[in-house]
């Protein structure tokens, strides 16, 4: 309500600037004359000439010339006072009054209000996130335990059933607390290294700061197998640079892993996104974030503008954007036509593969399986006779569950 | 809501602009005054509403809100602040934004200041102004919105690019484009008068400070970008003939000849016609150079973000633009009447002259910047344009150029005595002779241009003296005379003298850094040394440090020269985790006199070595030192009373000022 009041002052500012000239009476504006500035040439010529920057032959003539000027001037000055005021135009002043009262408020509305967004509230994605799974009153219950752990500080196991409702609140500064406390009461195993890592990168914004890579990489020592600290051993490569270490890191974790491991999805989207500029999201594969896949790394159908976030050369910012101010409804419009213009150039020119992949995605996580099924069918036969887009299509399909 | 609010100003801003290049233009041809001062109201509302937009952005900036676009795109919270604030036009859309800001200042300044201006001119130029605005304004909302919004909120933004986290961010764009932005004057005044169909008398009057207002900015705005390129790119050059560079260096040229053709019409009432040609073709040279950058012709570290139609939107304007104003000139230049006469060997002649040089020089920039993508987009072939070509090019134009500019000032208005003046550059030949004989002695033949790059150097710089000395009378050796006659000299013979001076001193910088530059690549361990021109580096070793948001490895280095320590240097590499591992080189330099010795960091090698590339640069500093003492004499030359008559001045009270 405020925005618009402020907006209807600015209006009204700016319609004013345009009117109140027209409304002020005055007939003499003031204006400067030439005729000064070639008397001020003249007293320059008898400077330079002074200081002998001109011939005094010179001086003469261009005292000449100056002069004629001088007097045209002068001439036409008087005739212009002489003459009548010149009336006002009318008619370009009603247009210009119509154009400010009129054009201006009406026409500043229409492009604001198809560019802007005025009534736009921000979903943060942590709260979306976290609000709707944890319980009612989790807050006292916290606060019921911080007060059991003040008086009993050596509980690790307390500390470590607290880190990750810290975590699922946000309070990240407290996790990496409670963690440490843990780490230091319970004594170090992979898992409680790991944890304390993770902690200490969602608390930097998602940065695998010195002190969390090293913990992980004690984590890693402890025990070969640890996932968690695969992964970020993989993010931190990845953010410093050593694109082969991260790719080298993640293939191996998605070799090793048994079918339908919980955060299998997430390497492979960490993979896929390797050459991504965008910073990788942060989310763990820890129990907390697979439970509440962010929307940012990898979705089932139901998380907001799902398609769009799995595919990865997906629309611009602008459309996700778009797509997420509008009512679902409208949302699923979009997405599936969307899909449905990819089907439709897919189906002119068979021979890009990535667009194959996006499709058959796109296909599955609208749970349409029938139309997945299809597409990879036809981009089968559309890329016969060379075998790497084929085994792409393959591996996609059985990460997609469409067979065997 | 703030950036809502700053959106909405915006989209007034336009509507503004567009009554305000309509209304004035109609209201000065009816002879209707109402309509005419209505350019003055709406030029500073204008300005107000731009202000109210840009200083939304920067609060987004400030505040890290992602849900703007524009900042999760190139802002991080842990960012120091200061690059919050740079970081506000360290992008496209941002520094669209800036652009416009500054032409709505310099729209606000006419409307302000221009109290004594003629009426019809000051409502044209004003509307001229807002042609200019309102395409812009167009552009920005349609293409290039700084105000989108995200509808989910992202936790952490993208970061500023690694490489324009720097102080130089902090001055070099806002410099640059007050340069680009302040020659918009110099146009708005030249269509303006060809609408008219006459020039006033006032009209050199007007477009000499603003020229000279924008021509200061812009070899800062140069001068400080070379400086950022030569420490921040890591390899110790300080020009490439990037085309990027190039695009700033064109309207430089141009508008140094507007500045000098300028004061023959001033002065003179001559050259109108070429200066007006100079004014359109000096701005129509600055949008090149902003946007030659955006349409997506062009990749260089200065490349912001492509987009197909923001490079047809950019064409449109660009060909509207120059295409339109030069129509105009083809049209109406013939009514323009000639001003006063003068001898083939004169004052007027000797800026003739540098006009010629300096755009021709321009017109090679020109054709070496563009020809290659002109082939490109014709035939698809390929060719680069490199250094050689600007080499062998544009030094030849200048040398005859360079022999010149001690003679201008020199010469008398409309008749001069070239034989007389030669006379009194005698003092300054000898001393360029002695410089070209004592670099010969020490170098001999090793380095042949040396010696005669030297020579001009000195002949530029004693031959500027010669005519302060002879004004204020230095052989009189009486304190008393020489002061008394040096306050009495115009400030704007002061700043010739300055301004022609500090170009000796580049390209005594140029010279001297190009052909004694020394250069060494070595890969180093830990305690180990390294000599270069008599500095002895030793490497104490890494140290890692922590930043706010990179991490930094440096080398540790301690300069010795002759046994005694004389500073520490530290090279570092600096890893952006926010950008994925984005690194950039920040090199370590030691200042000694104006000489450098510049440090920068190779990769490490598996032995534990590191690779190095150390340059002793003698005189560099030269080379920007002089681009800021050319600048202050252009600012001499602005603060001299005597220009300001017709200019810049609050009150309406009009008096000739004599200053002498």
């Amino acid at each position: 309500m405020i925005l618009w009041l402020i907006f209807g002052v600015m209006t009204l500012a700016a319609v004013f600037a345009v009117c109140w000239p027209l409304a002020s009476r005055r007939k003499y504006v003031s204006s400067g004359t030439d005729v000064e500035v070639y008397r001020d040439q003249l007293d320059e010529i008898g400077r330079d000439e002074s200081a002998g920057l001109i011939g005094s032959v010179e001086a003469e003539a261009a005292r000449v010339e100056v002069s004629r000027r001088l007097i045209a001037a002068a001439e036409s000055a008087k005739s212009a006072s002489a003459a009548p005021a010149p009336s006002a135009a009318g008619s370009y002043r009603w247009a210009t009054l119509m154009a400010a009262v009129l054009v201006l408020p009406l026409g500043a509305s229409i492009i604001y209000l198809s560019l802007g967004s005025p009534n736009f509230v921000p979903v943060t994605m942590n709260a979306a996130r976290d609000g709707s799974a944890l319980p009612a009153g989790i807050e006292k219950t916290v606060a019921e335990v911080e007060a059991y752990l003040k008086n009993n500080p050596a509980n690790g196991r307390g500390w470590e059933v607290l880190a990750p409702v810290y975590l699922r609140l946000g309070r990240f500064d407290d996790a990496v607390e409670a963690r440490r406390k843990a780490l230091e009461l319970l004594g170090p195993n992979a898992a409680r290294l790991g944890d304390l890592g993770e902690a200490i990168v969602l608390a930097s914004n998602g940065v695998v700061t010195p002190e969390a890579k090293s913990l992980f990489e004690r984590a890693s020592a402890t025990d070969a197998n640890d996932v968690m600290a695969e992964y970020y051993l993989g993010l931190s490569a990845k953010q410093e640079g050593r694109r082969d270490e991260a790719l080298k890191r993640w293939t191996a974790l998605v070799s090793k892993a048994r079918e339908g491991a919980p955060w299998l999805p997430l390497v492979k989207n960490a993979l896929a996104r390797i050459d991504d500029k965008a910073p990788t999201f942060a989310a763990p594969p820890s129990k907390a974030a697979i439970a509440q896949p962010s929307a940012g790394v990898t979705g089932p159908a139901g998380t907001s503008a799902p398609a769009v976030m799995t595919a990865p050369p997906g629309p611009n910012a602008s459309q996700v954007a778009a797509a997420a101010q509008m009512a679902p409804a409208e949302r699923n419009e979009m997405i599936e036509g969307m899909v449905s213009r990819l089907a439709q150039r897919m189906a002119e020119n068979g021979s890009d593969v990535d667009g194959w992949l996006r499709l058959i995605r796109a296909y599955s996580v609208l749970g349409e399986r029938e139309k997945a099924l299809s597409a990879a069918a036809n981009a089968r036969a559309a890329l016969a006779g060379n075998d790497d887009n084929l085994r792409r299509i393959g591996e996609l399909a059985k990460e997609l569950g469409l067979e065997g | 809501m703030i950036p809502e609010l700053g959106h909405y100003a915006l989209v007034l801003a336009l509507a503004l602009a567009l009554i305000q290049s309509w209304s004035p233009a109609m209201g000065a041809r009816k002879g209707d005054l109402a309509l005419m001062k209505l350019a003055d109201s709406t030029a500073l509302a204008q300005f107000a509403f731009v202000a109210v937009a840009f200083a939304a952005l920067t609060y987004c900036y400030v505040t890290s809100d992602f849900s703007v676009a524009n900042v999760y795109e190139n802002s991080h919270s842990q960012m120091p602040l200061i690059y919050k604030f740079t970081s506000v036009w360290g992008n496209h859309e941002g520094s669209m934004l800036l652009w416009v800001l500054i032409l709505a200042l310099f729209g606000a300044l006419v409307a302000w200041f221009g109290v004594n201006l003629p009426a019809t001119l000051k409502a044209n130029v004003l509307a001229v102004q807002s042609w200019v605005a309102s395409a812009f304004y167009l552009f920005i909302l349609l293409t290039s919105n700084p105000f989108r919004r995200l509808a989910e909120l992202p936790a952490e933004g993208r970061d500023l690019n690694p490489i324009l986290q720097d102080f130089g961010l902090a001055v070099h764009p806002p410099m640059l484009y007050l340069g680009y932005v302040g020659f918009s004057m110099a146009f708005s005044f030249a269509v303006a008068a060809l609408i008219e169909g006459h020039i006033d008398a006032a009209w050199a009057r007007w477009v000499r400070p603003w020229t000279l207002l924008a021509w200061i900015c812009l070899t800062l705005g140069i001068a400080m970008g070379s400086y950022w390129a030569y420490y921040e790119l890591g390899w110790g050059g300080w020009w490439f003939w990037d085309p990027v560079e190039n695009a700033s260096l064109m309207p430089w040229l141009a508008g140094t000849a507007l500045l000098h053709s300028a004061v023959v019409m001033e002065k003179r009432n001559s050259l109108k016609v070429w200066t007006i040609l100079l004014a359109i073709l000096t701005f129509s040279l600055s949008l090149i150079g902003t946007f030659l950058v955006r349409s997506g012709v062009l990749t260089s570290v200065h490349t912001f973000s492509n987009d197909p139609a923001r490079g047809l939107f950019i064409l449109v304007i660009l060909m509207v633009f120059i295409g339109g104003s030069l129509a105009l000139f083809a049209w109406r230049a013939p009514r323009l009447k000639q001003g006063g006469l003068f001898a083939p060997i004169s004052r007027e002649s000797a800026l003739v002259f540098n006009n010629l040089f300096l755009a021709t020089a321009c017109a090679t920039v020109f054709v070496g910047t563009l020809y290659p993508l002109l082939l490109e987009a014709l035939t698809g072939d390929k060719i680069s344009v490199g250094p050689p070509f600007f080499n062998l090019t544009f030094g030849p134009l200048f040398v005859p150029l360079l022999v010149a500019v001690p003679f201008g000032p020199l010469l008398a208005w409309k008749r001069g005595d070239l034989y007389g003046v030669a006379q009194r550059l005698l003092v300054a030949c000898a001393v360029a002779m002695l410089g070209l004989a004592t670099t010969f002695a020490f170098e001999g033949t090793k380095a042949v241009l040396a010696p005669f790059g030297i020579g001009l150097a000195f002949f530029v710089m004693a031959g500027a003296i010669t005519d302060m000395v002879e004004r204020i009378d230095l052989r009189s050796l009486s304190i008393e005379t020489i002061g008394r006659r040096a306050a009495g000299l115009p400030r704007s013979a002061w700043g010739t003298t300055v301004a022609h001076f500090a170009l000796g001193v580049t390209l005594l910088g140029i010279v001297c850094g190009t052909t004694w530059s020394s250069e060494r690549i070595v890969a180093l361990k830990p305690t180990q040394t390294v000599s270069l021109s008599g500095y002895d580096l030793s490497f104490d070793g890494m140290v890692t440090k922590e930043g706010s948001n990179y991490r930094e490895t440096a080398a540790h280095f301690t300069v010795r020269t002759g046994g005694t320590v004389i500073g520490v240097m530290e090279p570092s590499k600096r890893v952006f985790p926010s950008r994925d591992g984005m690194s950039t080189t920040e090199a370590a330099l030691l200042t000694r006199g104006v000489s450098q010795l510049y440090l920068s960091l190779g990769d490490s090698n598996a032995d534990g070595s590191i690779a190095l590339r150390l340059y002793y640069k003698p005189f560099v500093l030269l080379i920007w030192l002089g681009a800021v003492v050319m600048a202050l004499g252009g600012a001499l030359s602005l603060s001299d009373r005597r220009l300001r008559i017709g200019a810049p001045r609050p009150a309406a009270r009009v008096m000739p000022q004599p200053a002498e």
